[in-house]
Protein backbone atom coordinates (compact mmCIF):
# COMPACT_ATOMS: atom_id res chain seq x y z
CA UNK A 1 0.00 0.00 0.00
CA UNK A 2 1.55 3.09 -1.21
CA UNK A 3 2.66 5.14 1.84
CA UNK A 4 2.27 8.26 0.01
CA UNK A 5 -1.33 8.34 0.05
CA UNK A 6 -1.82 7.22 3.11
CA UNK A 7 -0.24 10.56 4.43
CA UNK A 8 -2.64 12.53 2.01
CA UNK A 9 -5.43 10.80 3.03
CA UNK A 10 -5.20 11.61 6.84
CA UNK A 11 -4.52 15.33 6.07
CA UNK A 12 -7.45 15.50 3.92
CA UNK A 13 -8.99 13.78 6.71
CA UNK A 14 -8.00 15.91 9.21
CA UNK A 15 -8.34 19.32 7.60
CA UNK A 16 -12.43 18.04 6.59
CA UNK A 17 -12.90 17.10 10.19
CA UNK A 18 -11.76 20.69 11.09
CA UNK A 19 -13.69 22.46 8.47
CA UNK A 20 -15.89 20.05 8.13
CA UNK A 21 -16.49 22.31 4.31
CA UNK A 22 -18.04 21.51 1.14
CA UNK A 23 -14.75 22.24 -0.42
CA UNK A 24 -12.72 19.74 1.30
CA UNK A 25 -15.22 17.13 0.88
CA UNK A 26 -14.82 17.75 -2.86
CA UNK A 27 -11.26 17.47 -2.27
CA UNK A 28 -12.03 13.77 -0.88
CA UNK A 29 -14.32 13.07 -3.87
CA UNK A 30 -11.45 14.22 -6.35
CA UNK A 31 -9.36 12.34 -4.20
CA UNK A 32 -11.04 8.85 -4.34
CA UNK A 33 -10.18 9.11 -8.37
CA UNK A 34 -6.72 8.01 -7.17
CA UNK A 35 -7.41 5.52 -5.14
CA UNK A 36 -9.31 3.96 -8.09
CA UNK A 37 -6.38 4.70 -10.44
CA UNK A 38 -4.33 2.86 -7.75
CA UNK A 39 -6.94 -0.01 -8.01
CA UNK A 40 -7.07 0.65 -4.13
CA UNK A 41 -9.87 -1.91 -2.90
CA UNK A 42 -12.74 -0.72 -0.73
CA UNK A 43 -11.42 -2.76 2.29
CA UNK A 44 -7.76 -0.88 1.98
CA UNK A 45 -9.77 2.29 2.10
CA UNK A 46 -10.98 1.57 5.36
CA UNK A 47 -7.93 0.02 6.25
CA UNK A 48 -6.19 3.18 5.36
CA UNK A 49 -9.15 5.08 6.93
CA UNK A 50 -8.81 3.10 10.37
CA UNK A 51 -4.84 4.00 10.30
CA UNK A 52 -6.02 7.75 10.15
CA UNK A 53 -8.21 7.75 12.65
CA UNK A 54 -6.22 5.67 15.11
CA UNK A 55 -3.35 8.05 14.28
CA UNK A 56 -5.84 11.18 14.93
CA UNK A 57 -7.82 9.98 17.89
CA UNK A 58 -5.34 7.69 19.71
CA UNK A 59 -7.42 7.53 22.80
CA UNK A 60 -10.54 6.71 20.85
CA UNK A 61 -12.05 3.39 22.50
CA UNK A 62 -10.82 -0.09 21.93
CA UNK A 63 -14.24 -0.99 20.52
CA UNK A 64 -14.28 1.65 18.14
CA UNK A 65 -11.42 0.20 16.41
CA UNK A 66 -12.85 -3.22 16.55
CA UNK A 67 -15.86 -2.10 14.82
CA UNK A 68 -13.33 -1.41 11.76
CA UNK A 69 -11.93 -4.61 11.70
CA UNK A 70 -15.84 -6.17 11.57
CA UNK A 71 -16.24 -2.76 8.24
CA UNK A 72 -12.88 -4.65 6.58
CA UNK A 73 -14.46 -8.02 6.83
CA UNK A 74 -17.24 -6.82 5.20
CA UNK A 75 -15.60 -5.29 1.86
CA UNK A 76 -13.81 -7.93 0.80
CA UNK A 77 -16.54 -9.31 -0.82
CA UNK A 78 -17.15 -5.86 -2.19
CA UNK A 79 -13.42 -5.74 -3.59
CA UNK A 80 -13.84 -8.91 -5.03
CA UNK A 81 -17.09 -7.85 -6.94
CA UNK A 82 -15.24 -4.54 -8.19
CA UNK A 83 -11.85 -6.80 -9.34
CA UNK A 84 -14.52 -9.22 -10.92
CA UNK A 85 -16.31 -6.21 -12.61
CA UNK A 86 -12.79 -4.64 -14.01
CA UNK A 87 -11.85 -7.99 -15.31
CA UNK A 88 -14.98 -8.63 -17.57
CA UNK A 89 -15.20 -5.03 -19.03
CA UNK A 90 -11.28 -5.48 -19.86
CA UNK A 91 -12.78 -9.25 -21.56
CA UNK A 92 -15.48 -7.14 -23.16
CA UNK A 93 -12.82 -4.47 -24.48
CA UNK A 94 -11.05 -7.46 -25.98
CA UNK A 95 -14.18 -8.86 -27.29
CA UNK A 96 -15.14 -5.85 -28.98
CA UNK A 97 -11.24 -5.73 -30.32
CA UNK A 98 -11.67 -9.12 -32.00
CA UNK A 99 -15.21 -8.07 -32.99
CA UNK A 100 -13.73 -5.10 -35.51
CA UNK A 101 -11.60 -7.77 -36.50
CA UNK A 102 -13.84 -9.79 -37.86
CA UNK A 103 -15.85 -7.20 -39.19
CA UNK A 104 -13.05 -6.37 -41.34
CA UNK A 105 -12.55 -10.29 -42.48
CA UNK A 106 -15.77 -10.45 -43.27
CA UNK A 107 -15.48 -7.06 -45.25
CA UNK A 108 -12.68 -8.95 -47.23
CA UNK A 109 -14.81 -11.91 -47.43
CA UNK A 110 -17.84 -9.97 -49.08
CA UNK A 111 -16.07 -8.19 -51.55
CA UNK A 112 -17.54 -8.78 -54.72
CA UNK A 113 -17.24 -6.87 -58.31
CA UNK A 114 -20.37 -5.43 -59.67
CA UNK A 115 -20.39 -6.61 -63.57
CA UNK A 116 -20.24 -3.47 -66.19
CA UNK A 117 -22.61 -4.19 -68.96
CA UNK A 118 -23.76 -2.28 -71.98
CA UNK A 119 -27.19 -2.90 -71.68
CA UNK A 120 -27.81 -3.82 -68.34
CA UNK A 121 -27.30 -1.49 -65.09
CA UNK A 122 -26.07 -2.69 -61.85
CA UNK A 123 -26.45 -0.92 -58.75
CA UNK A 124 -26.90 -2.58 -55.30
CA UNK A 125 -26.56 -1.66 -51.24
CA UNK A 126 -25.96 -3.85 -48.29
CA UNK A 127 -25.87 -2.42 -44.73
CA UNK A 128 -25.90 -4.41 -41.86
CA UNK A 129 -28.06 -3.78 -38.54
CA UNK A 130 -25.00 -5.07 -36.66
CA UNK A 131 -20.72 -5.33 -37.10
CA UNK A 132 -21.06 -8.35 -38.58
CA UNK A 133 -24.03 -8.81 -41.85
CA UNK A 134 -26.10 -12.35 -42.42
CA UNK A 135 -26.80 -10.73 -45.53
CA UNK A 136 -24.79 -11.85 -49.19
CA UNK A 137 -24.49 -10.54 -52.47
CA UNK A 138 -22.66 -12.42 -55.08
CA UNK A 139 -22.13 -11.46 -58.34
CA UNK A 140 -20.88 -13.42 -61.34
CA UNK A 141 -20.26 -12.52 -65.00
CA UNK A 142 -18.45 -12.78 -68.12
CA UNK A 143 -19.09 -9.23 -68.52
CA UNK A 144 -20.09 -9.83 -72.00
CA UNK A 145 -22.74 -12.64 -72.37
CA UNK A 146 -24.36 -13.00 -69.00
CA UNK A 147 -24.74 -11.32 -65.35
CA UNK A 148 -26.01 -13.60 -62.47
CA UNK A 149 -26.48 -12.20 -58.73
CA UNK A 150 -27.00 -14.62 -55.55
CA UNK A 151 -29.14 -12.24 -53.05
CA UNK A 152 -28.97 -14.50 -49.66
CA UNK A 153 -29.94 -14.27 -46.30
CA UNK A 154 -29.11 -16.22 -43.46
CA UNK A 155 -31.84 -16.27 -40.89
CA UNK A 156 -30.47 -14.31 -37.94
CA UNK A 157 -27.76 -12.20 -37.84
CA UNK A 158 -24.06 -11.11 -35.98
CA UNK A 159 -21.20 -13.51 -35.60
CA UNK A 160 -23.04 -16.88 -36.31
CA UNK A 161 -24.79 -15.43 -40.02
CA UNK A 162 -21.50 -14.21 -41.33
CA UNK A 163 -19.92 -17.67 -40.42
CA UNK A 164 -22.37 -19.61 -42.03
CA UNK A 165 -22.35 -16.95 -44.98
CA UNK A 166 -18.93 -17.49 -45.42
CA UNK A 167 -19.62 -20.69 -46.36
CA UNK A 168 -22.01 -19.65 -48.75
CA UNK A 169 -19.00 -17.54 -50.32
CA UNK A 170 -17.05 -20.84 -51.06
CA UNK A 171 -19.56 -22.68 -52.89
CA UNK A 172 -20.76 -20.05 -54.80
CA UNK A 173 -16.66 -19.54 -55.82
CA UNK A 174 -16.90 -23.31 -56.61
CA UNK A 175 -18.89 -22.18 -59.33
CA UNK A 176 -17.33 -19.26 -60.58
CA UNK A 177 -15.90 -20.69 -63.78
CA UNK A 178 -19.26 -22.14 -64.95
CA UNK A 179 -21.59 -20.45 -66.41
CA UNK A 180 -24.58 -22.77 -64.53
CA UNK A 181 -27.82 -21.84 -64.65
CA UNK A 182 -30.00 -20.87 -61.23
CA UNK A 183 -31.21 -24.17 -60.34
CA UNK A 184 -28.36 -25.64 -60.37
CA UNK A 185 -26.58 -23.18 -58.33
CA UNK A 186 -29.12 -23.12 -55.76
CA UNK A 187 -28.98 -27.33 -55.95
CA UNK A 188 -25.32 -27.39 -55.31
CA UNK A 189 -25.01 -24.54 -52.80
CA UNK A 190 -28.16 -26.60 -50.74
CA UNK A 191 -26.07 -29.83 -50.54
CA UNK A 192 -23.18 -27.89 -49.28
CA UNK A 193 -24.88 -26.04 -46.99
CA UNK A 194 -27.09 -29.17 -45.43
CA UNK A 195 -23.68 -31.04 -45.10
CA UNK A 196 -21.71 -28.20 -43.39
CA UNK A 197 -24.26 -26.18 -41.22
CA UNK A 198 -25.73 -26.58 -38.25
CA UNK A 199 -29.68 -27.79 -38.66
CA UNK A 200 -30.57 -24.39 -36.65
CA UNK A 201 -29.08 -22.42 -39.28
CA UNK A 202 -31.34 -21.71 -42.56
CA UNK A 203 -30.57 -19.83 -45.40
CA UNK A 204 -32.71 -17.93 -47.95
CA UNK A 205 -31.33 -16.97 -51.56
CA UNK A 206 -32.41 -15.73 -54.52
CA UNK A 207 -30.34 -16.42 -57.66
CA UNK A 208 -30.99 -14.64 -61.12
CA UNK A 209 -28.93 -14.67 -63.99
CA UNK A 210 -29.42 -12.29 -67.05
CA UNK A 211 -28.25 -13.25 -70.43
CA UNK A 212 -27.60 -10.67 -73.28
CA UNK A 213 -28.85 -12.98 -75.98
CA UNK A 214 -32.87 -12.74 -75.60
CA UNK A 215 -32.56 -10.57 -72.68
CA UNK A 216 -34.04 -13.26 -70.49
CA UNK A 217 -33.62 -12.84 -66.62
CA UNK A 218 -34.03 -16.37 -65.94
CA UNK A 219 -34.29 -17.14 -61.42
CA UNK A 220 -34.72 -19.80 -58.85
CA UNK A 221 -35.28 -19.64 -55.19
CA UNK A 222 -34.97 -21.18 -52.17
CA UNK A 223 -37.33 -19.33 -49.83
CA UNK A 224 -36.31 -16.26 -50.38
CA UNK A 225 -38.79 -13.35 -50.65
CA UNK A 226 -40.45 -12.46 -53.92
CA UNK A 227 -38.68 -10.34 -56.25
CA UNK A 228 -40.00 -7.38 -57.61
CA UNK A 229 -40.17 -7.09 -61.54
CA UNK A 230 -41.13 -3.35 -62.77
CA UNK A 231 -42.56 -3.34 -66.14
CA UNK A 232 -42.23 -0.24 -67.68
CA UNK A 233 -44.58 -0.37 -70.45
CA UNK A 234 -47.09 -0.78 -68.35
CA UNK A 235 -46.52 1.18 -65.28
CA UNK A 236 -46.84 -1.89 -63.15
CA UNK A 237 -45.02 -4.65 -60.98
CA UNK A 238 -44.93 -8.09 -61.08
CA UNK A 239 -43.68 -10.27 -58.22
CA UNK A 240 -41.50 -12.71 -59.20
CA UNK A 241 -41.19 -16.16 -57.33
CA UNK A 242 -40.30 -19.96 -57.80
CA UNK A 243 -41.03 -22.57 -55.76
CA UNK A 244 -37.80 -23.90 -53.70
CA UNK A 245 -37.20 -24.50 -49.74
CA UNK A 246 -34.88 -22.85 -47.33
CA UNK A 247 -31.11 -24.25 -47.66
CA UNK A 248 -29.95 -26.82 -45.48
CA UNK A 249 -33.48 -28.03 -44.79
CA UNK A 250 -33.58 -30.95 -47.44
CA UNK A 251 -30.22 -32.70 -49.09
CA UNK A 252 -32.40 -33.59 -51.99
CA UNK A 253 -34.38 -30.68 -52.57
CA UNK A 254 -35.15 -29.24 -55.73
CA UNK A 255 -35.75 -25.64 -57.45
CA UNK A 256 -38.26 -24.57 -59.73
CA UNK A 257 -36.19 -21.84 -62.65
CA UNK A 258 -38.36 -19.43 -64.38
CA UNK A 259 -37.81 -16.57 -66.54
CA UNK A 260 -39.19 -13.58 -67.81
CA UNK A 261 -37.75 -11.42 -70.83
CA UNK A 262 -36.71 -7.95 -69.91
CA UNK A 263 -37.81 -4.90 -72.24
CA UNK A 264 -35.94 -1.54 -72.48
CA UNK A 265 -36.77 0.56 -68.72
CA UNK A 266 -37.70 -2.58 -66.99
CA UNK A 267 -35.81 -3.49 -63.77
CA UNK A 268 -35.53 -5.75 -61.05
CA UNK A 269 -35.43 -5.32 -57.30
CA UNK A 270 -34.07 -7.85 -55.19
CA UNK A 271 -33.98 -7.44 -51.49
CA UNK A 272 -33.56 -9.18 -48.22
CA UNK A 273 -36.11 -9.06 -45.54
CA UNK A 274 -33.99 -6.28 -44.13
CA UNK A 275 -35.81 -4.31 -46.78
CA UNK A 276 -39.31 -5.52 -47.12
CA UNK A 277 -39.87 -6.07 -43.36
CA UNK A 278 -38.60 -2.84 -42.80
CA UNK A 279 -40.21 -1.40 -39.06
CA UNK A 280 -41.31 1.53 -38.29
CA UNK A 281 -43.08 2.64 -34.82
CA UNK A 282 -46.36 1.80 -36.01
CA UNK A 283 -45.69 -1.89 -37.40
CA UNK A 284 -44.26 -3.28 -40.64
CA UNK A 285 -44.16 -1.45 -43.43
CA UNK A 286 -46.51 -1.82 -46.48
CA UNK A 287 -45.10 -3.52 -49.86
CA UNK A 288 -47.28 -0.55 -51.32
CA UNK A 289 -44.53 1.51 -49.83
CA UNK A 290 -41.76 0.31 -51.50
CA UNK A 291 -43.71 0.29 -55.38
CA UNK A 292 -44.22 3.64 -54.59
CA UNK A 293 -40.29 4.73 -53.70
CA UNK A 294 -39.71 2.63 -56.60
CA UNK A 295 -41.98 4.44 -59.14
CA UNK A 296 -40.19 7.70 -58.01
CA UNK A 297 -37.04 6.31 -59.26
CA UNK A 298 -37.58 4.72 -62.12
CA UNK A 299 -35.95 6.05 -64.33
CA UNK A 300 -32.98 6.98 -62.48
CA UNK A 301 -29.59 4.78 -62.93
CA UNK A 302 -30.07 1.34 -60.95
CA UNK A 303 -27.38 2.71 -58.38
CA UNK A 304 -29.64 5.47 -57.33
CA UNK A 305 -32.65 3.27 -57.14
CA UNK A 306 -31.15 0.97 -54.73
CA UNK A 307 -29.70 4.10 -52.72
CA UNK A 308 -32.83 5.99 -53.00
CA UNK A 309 -34.76 2.82 -51.31
CA UNK A 310 -32.48 3.02 -48.17
CA UNK A 311 -32.59 6.55 -48.07
CA UNK A 312 -36.22 6.59 -47.81
CA UNK A 313 -37.12 3.52 -45.45
CA UNK A 314 -33.93 4.12 -43.52
CA UNK A 315 -35.51 7.73 -42.97
CA UNK A 316 -38.59 6.05 -41.65
CA UNK A 317 -36.84 3.82 -39.21
CA UNK A 318 -34.34 6.76 -38.00
CA UNK A 319 -31.57 4.61 -39.49
CA UNK A 320 -31.76 2.08 -36.71
CA UNK A 321 -31.95 -0.71 -38.83
CA UNK A 322 -33.26 -4.23 -36.93
CA UNK A 323 -32.05 -6.68 -39.92
CA UNK A 324 -29.56 -6.88 -42.46
CA UNK A 325 -30.64 -4.71 -45.00
CA UNK A 326 -29.70 -5.32 -48.73
CA UNK A 327 -31.10 -4.75 -52.22
CA UNK A 328 -29.73 -5.40 -55.97
CA UNK A 329 -30.99 -3.44 -59.19
CA UNK A 330 -30.84 -5.11 -62.57
CA UNK A 331 -32.21 -2.40 -64.91
CA UNK A 332 -33.04 -3.03 -68.82
CA UNK A 333 -31.12 -0.11 -70.59
CA UNK A 334 -28.57 2.23 -71.46
CA UNK A 335 -26.93 3.71 -67.80
CA UNK A 336 -27.65 7.34 -67.45
CA UNK B 1 7.72 -25.18 6.96
CA UNK B 2 8.70 -24.55 10.20
CA UNK B 3 5.11 -24.22 11.34
CA UNK B 4 1.31 -26.45 10.43
CA UNK B 5 -1.26 -26.60 11.72
CA UNK B 6 -5.01 -28.06 10.14
CA UNK B 7 -8.29 -28.63 10.62
CA UNK B 8 -10.77 -31.33 8.86
CA UNK B 9 -14.20 -29.78 7.47
CA UNK B 10 -16.66 -31.81 7.91
CA UNK B 11 -19.24 -29.51 9.00
CA UNK B 12 -19.81 -25.40 8.39
CA UNK B 13 -18.50 -24.91 12.19
CA UNK B 14 -15.38 -26.09 11.06
CA UNK B 15 -15.26 -23.86 8.28
CA UNK B 16 -14.97 -21.17 11.25
CA UNK B 17 -12.17 -23.16 12.92
CA UNK B 18 -10.05 -22.84 10.08
CA UNK B 19 -11.01 -19.32 9.44
CA UNK B 20 -9.64 -18.54 13.08
CA UNK B 21 -6.47 -21.23 12.27
CA UNK B 22 -5.32 -18.86 9.76
CA UNK B 23 -6.60 -15.66 11.16
CA UNK B 24 -4.16 -16.58 14.48
CA UNK B 25 -1.50 -17.65 12.30
CA UNK B 26 -1.65 -14.55 9.89
CA UNK B 27 -1.59 -12.24 12.91
CA UNK B 28 1.58 -14.12 14.13
CA UNK B 29 3.12 -13.75 11.19
CA UNK B 30 2.95 -9.84 10.94
CA UNK B 31 -0.20 -9.42 8.20
CA UNK B 32 -1.94 -6.32 8.74
CA UNK B 33 -5.36 -6.33 9.50
CA UNK B 34 -6.97 -6.00 5.63
CA UNK B 35 -4.29 -8.85 4.62
CA UNK B 36 -5.91 -10.78 7.44
CA UNK B 37 -9.14 -10.33 6.22
CA UNK B 38 -8.27 -11.47 2.72
CA UNK B 39 -6.52 -14.46 4.04
CA UNK B 40 -9.41 -15.09 6.27
CA UNK B 41 -11.80 -15.11 3.32
CA UNK B 42 -9.56 -17.36 1.08
CA UNK B 43 -9.76 -19.79 3.98
CA UNK B 44 -13.69 -19.41 4.14
CA UNK B 45 -13.97 -20.11 0.22
CA UNK B 46 -11.38 -23.19 0.05
CA UNK B 47 -13.52 -24.63 3.25
CA UNK B 48 -16.52 -24.06 1.86
CA UNK B 49 -16.00 -25.71 -1.07
CA UNK B 50 -15.08 -28.58 0.67
CA UNK B 51 -17.78 -28.77 3.13
CA UNK B 52 -20.25 -27.89 -0.39
CA UNK B 53 -18.88 -30.34 -2.74
CA UNK B 54 -16.58 -32.65 -1.65
CA UNK B 55 -18.40 -33.58 1.77
CA UNK B 56 -14.87 -33.98 3.60
CA UNK B 57 -11.62 -32.63 3.48
CA UNK B 58 -9.04 -31.02 5.25
CA UNK B 59 -7.30 -27.64 5.47
CA UNK B 60 -3.85 -26.66 6.50
CA UNK B 61 -2.29 -23.55 7.31
CA UNK B 62 1.75 -23.51 7.20
CA UNK B 63 4.26 -20.73 7.93
CA UNK B 64 6.01 -20.23 5.11
CA UNK B 65 9.87 -18.55 4.50
CA UNK B 66 11.76 -18.06 0.90
CA UNK B 67 13.88 -15.98 -0.43
CA UNK B 68 14.18 -13.85 2.69
CA UNK B 69 10.06 -13.39 2.61
CA UNK B 70 7.75 -14.89 5.01
CA UNK B 71 4.26 -15.73 4.21
CA UNK B 72 1.60 -17.86 4.47
CA UNK B 73 0.62 -21.29 3.03
CA UNK B 74 -3.19 -22.80 2.86
CA UNK B 75 -3.43 -25.91 1.43
CA UNK B 76 -7.45 -27.36 0.79
CA UNK B 77 -7.36 -30.97 0.01
CA UNK B 78 -10.25 -33.42 -0.42
CA UNK B 79 -11.13 -36.75 -1.83
CA UNK B 80 -14.28 -35.40 -3.85
CA UNK B 81 -15.47 -35.50 -6.90
CA UNK B 82 -12.57 -33.33 -8.79
CA UNK B 83 -13.19 -30.80 -10.61
CA UNK B 84 -14.10 -31.38 -14.64
CA UNK B 85 -12.95 -28.12 -16.16
CA UNK B 86 -10.40 -26.35 -14.23
CA UNK B 87 -10.37 -23.39 -16.70
CA UNK B 88 -13.52 -23.10 -16.41
CA UNK B 89 -14.00 -22.80 -12.97
CA UNK B 90 -11.30 -19.96 -12.93
CA UNK B 91 -13.13 -17.89 -15.03
CA UNK B 92 -15.08 -14.69 -13.60
CA UNK B 93 -18.48 -15.24 -13.44
CA UNK B 94 -19.03 -18.78 -13.07
CA UNK B 95 -19.28 -19.78 -9.87
CA UNK B 96 -20.95 -23.47 -9.04
CA UNK B 97 -22.12 -22.68 -5.68
CA UNK B 98 -24.93 -20.37 -7.45
CA UNK B 99 -24.54 -17.62 -4.51
CA UNK B 100 -22.44 -14.95 -3.24
CA UNK B 101 -19.41 -16.79 -3.17
CA UNK B 102 -15.99 -15.27 -4.33
CA UNK B 103 -15.18 -18.60 -6.62
CA UNK B 104 -11.77 -20.19 -7.21
CA UNK B 105 -10.76 -16.71 -8.81
CA UNK B 106 -12.00 -14.21 -6.05
CA UNK B 107 -9.26 -16.75 -3.99
CA UNK B 108 -6.93 -16.19 -6.42
CA UNK B 109 -7.53 -12.48 -6.52
CA UNK B 110 -6.93 -12.22 -2.50
CA UNK B 111 -3.51 -14.31 -2.45
CA UNK B 112 -0.30 -13.81 -4.45
CA UNK B 113 -0.02 -17.58 -5.54
CA UNK B 114 -2.44 -20.15 -6.41
CA UNK B 115 -2.57 -23.46 -8.05
CA UNK B 116 -5.40 -26.26 -8.57
CA UNK B 117 -4.41 -29.73 -8.87
CA UNK B 118 -7.35 -31.90 -9.16
CA UNK B 119 -8.08 -35.42 -10.63
CA UNK B 120 -11.85 -36.31 -11.70
CA UNK B 121 -12.60 -39.03 -8.93
CA UNK B 122 -9.81 -38.83 -6.87
CA UNK B 123 -9.75 -35.29 -5.53
CA UNK B 124 -8.55 -32.10 -4.94
CA UNK B 125 -5.53 -30.14 -3.89
CA UNK B 126 -5.85 -26.58 -3.71
CA UNK B 127 -2.33 -24.32 -2.77
CA UNK B 128 -2.69 -20.46 -1.71
CA UNK B 129 0.35 -18.69 -1.03
CA UNK B 130 0.33 -14.81 0.47
CA UNK B 131 3.62 -13.16 0.98
CA UNK B 132 4.33 -10.80 3.63
CA UNK B 133 5.10 -7.16 2.28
Amino acid sequence: MPKEVEKQYKALVNRYINTKSENDLYAGQKFSRRFIEKEISPEEVIGIHKSALMELFPDAPEDFWHSFDFLIEMMIHYGLALQEHQSLIRKQEELELEMKIAEKVQNTLLKTRVPTFSDLDIGFLTVPAKQMSGDYIYFLSDDSNYASVAVADVIGKGIPAALCMSMIKFGMDNMQKQNSSPHVVLDVVNRIVEESVDDSMFISMFYGKYEVDGSVFSYASAGHEPVLLYKAASNTFIELDAKGLLLGVQPNATYEERSVVLDEGDFIAMMTDGVTETRTEDGFIDDEIIKEILTTVKDESAQKIADTVYQQLGEMQNFHLHDDFSIVIFKKGYKN
Amino acid sequence: MECRSSVDIFTEWDIVAARQLGRNEAKSIGFGTVDQARITTAISELARNIYLYAGKGNIKIERTYDNNQYGITIIASDEGPGIADVRKVMNDGYSTSGGLGAGMPGVRRLMDEFNVQSEQGVGTTITAVKWLR
